[in-house]
């Protein structure tokens, strides 16, 4: 029976369909049968051996085994241990691997594995060690400790490096690193290995048996740099643990002697035979963080000849590694950029780009236009993906040189004449509305160039996106009446959408400009002719608005529509509102106003690597929209009016306590609502009524406190506290002292059930916490700063104006970053950013207080043995005014 | 900012897949990258897209992973480290499994022979890498390791089979060109 089996496997094996897999169309079911054979004795080694392969390959290609069906696979494939065969019982070892994590009961095979581990047989050895490892728990590591201990020092260098890396394997499995720890001097015997791979295990398992005791590892390396070792991989192992322990050393501000002797190893490798040592030298140089210039020079030459090699791998690594310095050091790399420049042709994309990359950090502003000149010759040779790569280093160009806008806007609008798809060409119109943003000289053109794409553009997202850049820029510029035409040739050429959009931007004309009026309500009530019924509509209701010569109308309704509610909280209370029961009308002041979604330009801090999948952007959900969902279960919630802001949560204990409590503040116009989230670590408590007692500060109120019934171990509940806002707007910053009050029962930890009905009361300090002027205010955006301003000098608003002197920051940019975190109000026309070397910068910001009252804030700051700041606010509400002038001071 | 975590776990995966972007073999070493079969093979699928018209061996950065590959006849094999991973190392374990595999089936690296030697293939990626550290990097020592076949094959028909390979190797080849 056996011979006839093996026939015709031999025959089936021998001649299978030639060009296809022999292992395509295999059943689970069916190999799993077959391995049945391995209990017939005696063993058909050959056979066996194609039967694991399928059930190998099987697992390999993502085949999920049962734990029954891998116990009973793993215990046929112990019979094998009967067969001599080499290859058969190497089999047997990969299987063994493979299923010791799925099957039960594996230990099974320890004393065949110890058997074969301490045999004569040097190709069962090592492998064997590498089996017994896998199948090994903490508890029976005592008995094969005196085995594993001979391997390591063992002469065959294969045993010897398995039972190092097995080792290694161990000591990271729960309780067994005490275990591995003993074995460190045998490690230590190792290391004196002839043969490379030794050396680099043993290193690698001293190092983690002694990564805590730094005075050891520190004495490991200079031992070790002094003996010369002849591994490429102990080296640059080496080099990492030498270069971690003068980066702690750095951070901790101590510098020990050897720390320059590690310094000067790592030097010295850069004169190293080997490559990889030579460039892993390089690399650590130039990420170190006391790296100087002069120490960085050799590292960066060796780069440079990478640059060179014909290997792509090696130059990838160098201009990779090349853009890490240019970040840091960009005169360091500058001095090469010829050597960068031959790059930028590389057939492997990878390193163009980089390289690209790499010269836009590091260009002068007078080697910009060349440089934009030399990749206008291969930008279109390469991919989307990475001409998205290219616009993205135009973009922080832009930021960088303003005064080479117009270059690269030509540029930009050269790209964008071009073929591509819609990813590509979104990065590019991106980028020119940022600059336009950014830039008021680049306004015009960049406006220009736009309108000439949109004469022309199949993306209807982007038209109608580059529309409403038009309606809100165009009025403003020199010569609004040269858009119009742009915007009205949209109304005759295009589909429904994008003329829809058209005919808002033409409202918005008409709305900002008294001269312009007469034509474009010519033009909207041409459009009351179109055949689809939102174009229509716009048409009628903005020449309604437009005719009725109301201005204040005219701005609530078509200029200003900055403050948006947002949309998914309106469709839930719309929808909450039809399934009640509709004898009151819908009021829209109780749906929150979001924050306007910040500009895209957030991502410009663009890796440096080409990650090549592109990331699905998250629809961002506000804090807001997250939190009404909650709040909104709070019964009488409504009578508070619509929710103003809600603010991040703070932590008011430590992350590792008995109790981790978290405050969130939800502001309402005259309230404000406190959400305590808290989470119960004790496994053996529960507790019931839990709230939060306060420390109220004079003027506040507590109207409603809303316990939590029940905290079970592990989730996180909340508790709320509603307050009434002082009516005094000026003592409404204050802190609260807080104390977590609730009744305790003991119970099961693992059932969760108390032990008794009866608890006792107990309470649990937490830490202070603030409401600030911050918590009151919302961010807005305003476009046009300059407008607002002005328009805001009126007798309807209130203008405070004082003069600081900041003495807790030292430059510019923390000053600005200081006063958005203390007020959070959004700032406007991209002055949130500083420009490196200046004296003087204007910050410009804008925000809502509670209760609705504008806020708009110019803070002149001049750098001068400190941050000196000249604050003026300009509000609709005295208070208002009163308390964000005095909140930086 | 980048300083190489000083670990011997090097190595995130290896994979052999054919010339239609299939998986031959597969092995990824840490729990945290792509921890489920699907997103292997996913990802797998991601990167043959962009690698299967490049010929010469090259490197690529892929999801945060830095790939080094190298393709033959209708074989791709790929090595892939950390993001900041040393590509030379890198590189140096692509040469061993590639050179060790080239050894095995005698020069002839295509799908079809790697197949029929599937097992001993198996044997070298054990060999190669054990659980993310680099166990071997030298191909003739891991071939020492892993080949122990006694060819059974009686010595003529060997021979004819060797001929037979070899000529059709050599038509491939001047098809390919």
């Amino acid at each position: 029976m056996a011979l006839l089996i093996m026939h015709s496997y031999n025959k089936s094996h021998s001649s299978p369909p030639r060009g296809g897999n022999p292992f395509q169309n295999l059943e689970k079911t069916s190999v799993l049968q077959e391995a049945r054979t391995f209990n017939e004795t005696p063993v058909n080694a050959k056979k066996c051996i194609h039967i694991l392969t399928k059930i190998l390959y099987l697992l390999n290609q993502g085949e999920v085994l049962g734990t029954r069906e891998a116990t009973e696979c793993f215990f046929a494939m112990t019979k094998l241990f009967q067969s001599k065969d080499t290859v058969l019982r190497r089999m047997v070892y990969l299987g063994i691997k493979e299923l010791s994590t799925i099957a039960e009961d594996v230990i099974i095979v320890t004393s065949s594995l110890t058997k074969d581990m301490t045999g004569r047989e040097d190709f069962y050895r090592a492998p064997a060690i590498r089996a017994l490892c896998s199948i090994t728990d903490p508890t029976m590591l005592q008995a094969v400790e005196r085995y594993m201990k001979q391997c390591i020092v063992d002469r065959n260098s294969a045993v010897s490096s398995a039972a190092l890396v097995s080792s290694l394997h161990l000591s990271s499995q729960h309780g067994a690193g005490d275990v591995v720890k003993r074995w460190a001097n045998e490690a230590q015997e190792a290391l004196n290995s002839d043969n490379i791979m030794v050396q680099y295990h043993a290193l690698g398992l001293l190092n983690h048996i002694r990564r805590n005791d730094r005075l050891a590892v520190g004495k490991l390396v200079t031992k070790l740099i002094g003996q010369n070792m002849k591994s490429p991989y102990a080296v640059c192992h080496l080099i990492r643990i030498g270069s971690k322990i003068i980066e702690e050393d750095y951070a901790n501000g101590t510098n020990t002697i050897s720390d320059t002797q590690f310094l000067e190893f790592v030097d010295s490798c850069l004169r190293h035979k080997s490559e990889m040592v030579i460039y892993e030298a390089a690399h650590a140089i130039v990420n170190l963080k006391r790296t100087s210039a002069r120490e960085l020079a050799p590292a960066v030459s060796i780069l440079q000849l990478f640059c060179g090699s014909s290997k792509a791998t090696l130059r990838f690594a160098a201009v990779r590694t090349m853009n890490k310095v240019a970040i840091m050091y960009p005169a360091a790399v500058a001095a090469f950029n010829m050597d960068l420049e031959g790059l930028i042709a590389d057939s492997n994309r990878s390193v163009a780009t980089l390289a690209i990359t790499t010269l836009l950090k590091t260009g002068t502003e007078s080697s910009v236009e060349r440089l934009m000149k030399q990749i206008a010759t291969f930008v279109a040779e390469i991919s989307d993906e990475f001409k998205v790569v290219v616009v993205q280093a135009i973009r922080t160009l832009c930021t960088k040189f303003p005064r080479k806008h117009s270059i690269l806007m030509n540029f930009l609008s050269a790209m964008l004449r071009e073929e591509g798809g819609l990813d590509y060409k979104t990065s590019i119109v991106d980028t020119i509305i940022t600059i336009i943003e950014e830039n008021l000289d680049a306004k015009e053109s960049g406006l220009s160039h736009l309108c000439e794409f949109i004469e022309d553009c199949e993306h209807t997202s982007l038209a109608v996106r580059i529309l409403h850049l038009l309606g809100k820029e165009g009025p403003f510029s020199k010569h609004p009446s040269k858009y119009i035409r742009f915007v009205y040739n949209r109304v005759i050429l295009e589909n429904a959408t994008v003329r829809a959009a058209a005919v808002s931007a033409l409202a918005q004309f008409g709305a900002s400009c008294p001269d312009l009026l007469q034509n474009v309500t010519v033009l909207l009530s041409r459009c009351q002719m179109d055949i689809d019924d939102e174009v229509r509509d716009r048409a009628t209701y903005y020449l309604a608005i437009l005719n009725s010569n109301n201005p204040s109308l005219c701005k609530n309704y078509i200029s200003s529509n900055d403050q948006m509610v947002s949309l998914t909280l309106l469709e839930k209370t719309l929808k909450d509102h039809l399934h009640g029961p509709l004898n009151e009308t819908f009021n829209l002041a109780l749906v929150p106003k979001t924050a306007p979604t910040p500009a895209i330009a957030e991502e410009t801090h663009n890796d440096p690597m080409i990650t090549t999948n592109s990331v699905p952007k998250a629809p961002r959900v506000t804090r807001e929209e997250v939190n009404v969902e909650r709040l909104l279960q709070i019964p009488g919630i409504q009578r508070l009016g619509p929710l103003h802001k809600s603010s991040p949560a703070v932590q008011l204990t430590e992350s590792e306590t008995e109790y981790t409590v978290s405050v969130i503040k939800h502001c309402f116009p005259q309230h404000i609502v406190l959400q305590f989230d808290c989470v119960n670590t004790l496994s053996d408590q529960l507790l019931e009524n839990v709230k939060v007692d306060l420390l109220l500060p004079e003027g506040y109120i507590i109207r409603h406190v809303i316990p939590c019934a029940k905290l079970v171990y592990g989730e996180k509940e909340s508790t709320y506290v509603i307050l009434e806002f002082p009516a005094d707007v000026s003592s409404s910053s204050a802190t609260f002292g807080a104390t977590l009050k609730f009744v305790v029962k003991d119970c099961d930890p693992t059932t969760g059930l108390p032990d008794s009905e009866e608890g006792y009361d107990d309470e649990y300090m937490l830490e202070d916490f603030e409401i600030t002027v911050a918590d009151q205010i919302q961010k807005t955006k305003v476009n046009n700063f300059a407008v607002a301003w002005d328009a805001a000098d009126t007798e309807e608003w209130v203008e405070l104006e004082e003069t600081y002197s900041l003495s807790a920051v030292n430059t510019l940019q923390e000053a600005v970053q200081t006063i958005i975190k203390f007020l959070n109000l959004g700032p406007a026309n991209a002055t949130e950013k500083v420009a490196e070397g200046t004296h003087t910068h204007t910050l410009l910001c804008s925000g809502v207080f509670r209760g609705g009252a504008e806020v708009l804030l110019r803070a002149k700051l001049v750098l001068a043995d400190g941050v000196t700041m000249q604050l003026t606010v300009r509000s609709t509400d005295q208070d208002v005014a009163e308390i964000v002038s005095s909140a930086i001071g | 900012m980048d300083l190489l975590e000083a670990t011997l776990y090097t190595i995130k995966a290896m994979v052999i897949m054919d010339n239609d972007g299939n998986r031959i073999l597969a092995k990824y070493y840490d729990k945290n990258v792509f921890p489920t079969a699907k997103e292997q093979k996913q990802y797998e699928k991601n990167l043959f897209q962009k690698t299967h018209r490049a010929n010469a061996s090259e490197i690529i950065m892929l999801d945060g992973l830095t790939v080094v590959y190298k393709s033959n006849v209708d074989l791709f094999f790929y090595v892939m480290g950390g993001k900041n991973e040393n590509e030379l190392i890198l590189l140096s374990v692509l040469n061993c499994l590639f050179d060790t595999i080239s050894l095995i089936l005698k020069k002839n690296v295509e799908k079809r022979a790697l197949l029929d030697n599937l097992d001993v293939v198996m044997l070298a990626f054990d060999e190669i890498c054990d659980g993310g550290i680099i166990l071997d990097a030298d191909p003739a020592s891991v071939q020492k390791r892993v080949d122990l076949r006694n060819d059974e094959l009686p010595l003529g028909e060997q021979t004819v089979a060797q001929v037979f390979q070899s000529a059709k190797e050599q038509l491939k080849w001047s098809i390919l060109k």
